[in-house]
């Protein structure tokens, strides 16, 4: 299958652009050329099959591993050529939410919100913190849950605890791997809704990465699709419903 | 190990995870350190007190205990129980937290891990491993004194003053300051085996059991030329 176009030609300000990049893991090229743009206030998709590379790219644009060509530029800056610092500061405007969630699970939810707040921000002021904390675990609607541990939280509420712990440095960027794996169709939609609110609310660029066409249908304003490393059809949730492309009819049966 | 270095003279060391591992290393291994120093001391004294009696030379008992003790078995074999509970657990733990992406999350969220993860612990080994090991030879001490009056009577006043009599500061400070780079070594395998780990349990449990391995031999390496250091800086 050929690549298609996948950057659209519009006057919009562009926050992750990402240019004929490589990614392999000893023989195997999982990601072959690939090019894409995120553009401000924009929610794109990356719908791709399991071990098709969407995380591996998600991971590149964010730093935790390295392209091996070509060019991630996230807010205007080129990923590889940051030095420790810059690249930190970078990571403060890029939230990332883990497929597990990653909650830090010797610390209870309060003190896992209060982390970055302390370490990134250098929030000290007890009250600021608790002010912070409480608006993201209404956002997430668990104010309940502040004082559990991980290990009581359900998969659906760790998702949103670890969302909301995303959400509480203001990101601009929010980058999500795989949001809805492993959860129930109900609490699926429930995350689903509740990325596409926040979008609303606090105006982030998110780049979206599932496999699950129920949250693309729901958050995308737009979607790509990954199939052996590279974009094969990029869309409107409508428009690729229409799509001639096998692969991409197989996502909507 | 370029990493840890960088980040110990960084702003802003957490004093609050530090102050936590010291608690979760020192005095969580009171017990088990407690308990093994004991049984040193009192094993030596029943193995050793009938060689010595058949020499005439019981009355060295405590001295030769001490010395042993302190020189060479306490710190040594403290420091292998400690590769075994804290550098297992410091392996699993971090070995468990890089699975779960748990580390990964805490560098995207702009903090610095290596700070709050190994610095930490590493430095709470490198201080409450040499304090163990001073906390295990008294110990061993005691057990060397019960096991002293399990076939006959010395009081414990006697039998300390016995010990210390052959003892002097050059026995005491090259033993100390070998179980500081015992802890170091425990706390930096540990944590470089939990960082290092593969994904997936099996990778948690591999540096759980690499960490002690791996750790177990440096110590017997690091005794080894400490031994050395010792022999041709102190008693000569």
């Amino acid at each position: 299958m050929e690549q298609v176009e996948t950057i659209e030609n519009n006057s919009k300000e562009v926050v992750i652009n990402i240019q004929h990049v490589r990614k392999s893991f000893g023989r195997h090229e999982v990601l072959h050329d690939i090019n894409m743009e995120l553009q401000k206030g924009e929610n794109l998709v990356v719908l791709g099959r399991s071990g098709e590379g969407k995380s591996v790219a998600v991971k590149c644009i964010i730093g935790l591993l390295e392209q091996d060509n070509g060019i991630i530029n996230v807010l205007g800056k080129e990923v590889k050529t940051l030095d420790e610092n810059s690249i930190k500061s970078m990571r403060v405007k890029v939230g990332f939410l883990f497929q597990g969630g990653a909650l830090y699970d010797s610390m209870s939810v309060r003190e896992n919100l209060t982390f970055p707040l302390i370490r990134v921000l250098n929030i000290r002021d007890n009250k600021e913190i608790d002010k912070r904390i409480q608006e993201m675990l209404e956002n997430v609607g668990l104010k309940e849950a502040i004082d559990k541990m991980p290990s009581e939280l359900s998969g659906g509420m760790r998702k949103r605890i670890a969302l909301a712990r995303t959400l509480i440095l203001k990101p601009e960027i929010i980058l999500y791997d795989e949001p809805t794996t492993g959860l129930d169709p109900i609490t699926a939609k429930e995350i689903s809704d509740l990325i596409l609110n926040l979008h609303r609310k606090y105006k982030s660029s998110s780049l979206i990465i599932t496999h699950d066409m129920s949250c693309a249908r729901i958050t995308a304003d737009r979607i790509l699709v990954l199939d052996k490393g590279i974009f094969v059809a990029a869309g409107t949730y409508d428009e690729l419903e229409k799509s001639e492309n096998e692969l991409v009819r197989s996502f909507f049966k | 190990m370029g990493r840890f270095f960088r980040n110990i003279f960084k702003v802003g060391f957490e004093w609050n995870e530090f102050v936590r591992q010291c608690y979760l290393i020192g005095y969580k291994s009171f017990f088990l350190v407690g308990v093994t120093g004991f049984v040193i001391g009192l094993v030596i004294t029943i193995q050793t007190d009938p060689t010595m009696k058949s020499f005439g030379a019981q009355s060295y008992v405590p001295s030769m205990v001490a010395i042993s003790v302190i020189r060479e078995i306490g710190p040594v074999v403290i420091a292998l129980i400690c590769a075994g509970r804290i550098a297992s657990g410091i392996g699993a733990e971090l070995g468990s937290m890089n699975v779960t992406e748990q580390i990964d999350a805490m560098e995207v969220s702009g903090a610095n891990p290596i700070q709050y993860l190994v610095v930490t612990r590493i430095f709470a080994c490198t201080l409450m491993i040499p304090l163990l090991s001073i906390m295990g030879d008294a110990v061993a001490l005691l057990g060397g004194f019960t096991g002293e009056n399990i076939d006959g009577h010395i009081s414990l006043i006697l039998y300390f003053n016995k010990s210390f009599k052959y003892l002097d500061f050059s026995d005491l400070f090259p033993a100390v300051i070998k179980t500081v780079f015992f802890g170091f070594t425990v706390g930096f395998i540990g944590c470089y085996k939990g960082y290092q780990s593969k994904r997936g349990t099996e990778g948690v449990g591999d540096a759980a059991n690499s960490a002690v391995v791996y750790t177990s031999l440096w110590i017997i390496v690091l005794d080894g030329i400490a031994a050395q250091l010792t022999n041709l800086f102190v008693y000569q």
